[in-house]
């Protein structure tokens, strides 16, 4: 217990700011991941076959390629191309991408391909009628989707959507491998100065499981808030 | 590109041995936990539920790590004769892979014996037939039926899995793809290439599972 104290003599402290990065990481790229949902769903449901091909490429690709293999990408090959795009721009200096925009960026990625389909389905699975109903009734597009569509593909997005996120936070923990520093790049330090490693990684175990349990039962209160009236 | 393929595909290899000999032992351990998912008894039922918590809420690389540098930790253990098999980083791996696609599959089981219609179990026991025969011949199979497509994306996220192995030192289609990488300083030739080989592998499982599921289910 000694070894989880805060302070300079044990690693409490060390693990919390950890705990901190891992939810700041999963959140930013949960983040990231809603962005290429918005453009990739609409690239899938589209009509058009070239555009649907971009689409089903994203998600086929992302999906059927380790994630470990997309962050190695983004951390070794991101900054050469960022230094071949300013070098185009006339800068010829090193440039470093920090390991958070680079951990977000990846795993943003994948999560952004999961929730393309869970998006996908949530919109196809909802009631012809409803957009035939609003487009009589002469409402726009826009607001069609906002005030219509929205609430209810929410509804039935939130159940997969938690998995999505489920997934995104367990591989927050395969950024570690690029030095940044969260709960398992913490324990890996930790059990590397300490000598103590079972008990480190036991610790960073319990860390994701109550990180796991609480968003799950902060996504069930919000299952609840969306399905009143069902 | 085409120099840094026979060292990519030998390194496939090595990914396809983790896999398959993962999900083999994966199957078993599912099959047992989900058998015991059903048991009626409380401390049974939720020991199993214990287990397919713990590695379903953690990622796999703490697993991972968890067996390979903790276990090594405990006295007896590095005593006994499981050292043999727990000083090597590819028994690690494999072991933290069955055990982690264990508890999936255990879920993945349970959900499809308790989709089966109480009628068929009822039609048995009506008809006399054991509750042995009955599970072996009628539920077992309606369940793996069942349990086909799930299964086949279960594979899919493994294959993915396995590629942690080259964290710990094995030299799987990731750990060659990292070599090239420092070898050449060429990123994108050695995990696009890696990438392609992954695409592939994945491409092959799907289909299978397809051919698979066309065969065996039921309407």
């Amino acid at each position: 217990m000694e070894l989880l104290s805060f302070g300079d003599t044990g690693w409490g402290d060390e693990l919390f700011f950890a705990t901190l990065m891992t939810i700041a990481v999963s959140i930013a790229a949960m983040a990231i991941g809603f962005l290429f949902a918005l453009i990739f769903t609409p690239l899938k449901l589209s009509k058009k076959k070239s555009l649907n091909i971009i689409g089903n490429c994203y998600t086929t690709i992302i999906r059927g390629v380790p994630e470990l293999l997309v962050i190695y990408l983004l951390f070794f090959g991101g900054t050469g191309a960022a230094m071949y795009v300013a070098s185009i721009f006339g800068y010829d200096g090193y440039i470093e991408i920090n390991a958070f925009i680079t951990g977000a960026l990846a795993i943003g990625v994948i999560s952004g391909a999961y929730s393309t389909e869970v998006f996908r389905g949530a919109i196809l699975s909802i009631d012809k009628g409803q957009f035939e109903a609003s487009k009589v009734l002469g409402i726009k597009k826009g607001i069609q989707f906002y005030k219509i569509i929205l609430p209810q593909m929410l509804r039935l997005a939130i159940p997969n959507l938690s998995n999505v996120w489920q997934i995104a936070l367990k591989d927050t923990s395969l950024i570690s491998v690029t030095g940044l520093v969260e709960i398992m790049r913490q324990s890996y330090i930790a059990a590397g100065s300490t000598r103590d490693p079972l008990f480190f990684y036991s610790v960073a175990a319990i860390l994701y499981l109550i990180l796991t349990f609480l968003s799950m039962k902060l996504i069930n209160k919000l299952e609840i808030k969306y399905s009143k009236g069902y | 590109m085409i120099s840094i393929f026979p060292s990519l595909l030998s390194g496939a290899i090595i990914t396809l041995k983790l896999l398959i000999v993962s999900m083999f032992f994966g199957l078993i351990i599912g099959l047992f936990f989900a058998i015991l998912r059903i048991n009626k008894n409380p401390i049974i039922n939720k020991f199993a539920y214990g287990y397919s918590y713990f590695f379903r809420g953690t990622p796999l690389l703490v697993q991972l790590y968890l067996i390979y540098y903790g276990l090594a930790n405990i006295e007896f253990l590095r005593n006994s004769f499981f050292w043999v098999i727990i000083k090597e980083p590819y028994w690690c791996a494999i072991i933290a892979f069955s055990l982690n696609t264990g508890a999936y599959t255990s879920e993945i089981l349970r959900s499809a014996f308790q989709t089966i219609k109480k009628g068929y179990i009822e039609a048995a026991q009506s008809l006399g037939v054991t509750k042995k025969i009955t599970f072996y011949r009628i539920q077992l199979p309606i369940a793996i039926k069942q349990s086909l497509p799930a299964y086949g994306n279960e594979i899919i996220l493994m294959l993915k899995g396995t590629s942690l192995a080259s964290v710990i030192t094995i030299m799987d289609l990731m750990g060659e793809a990292r070599k090239v990488n420092v070898l050449t300083f060429k990123p994108f030739e050695a995990f696009i290439t890696a990438g392609i080989i992954y695409l592939f592998i994945t491409f092959i499982i799907h289909k299978a599972i397809k051919l698979l599921e066309k065969k065996y289910i039921y309407q």
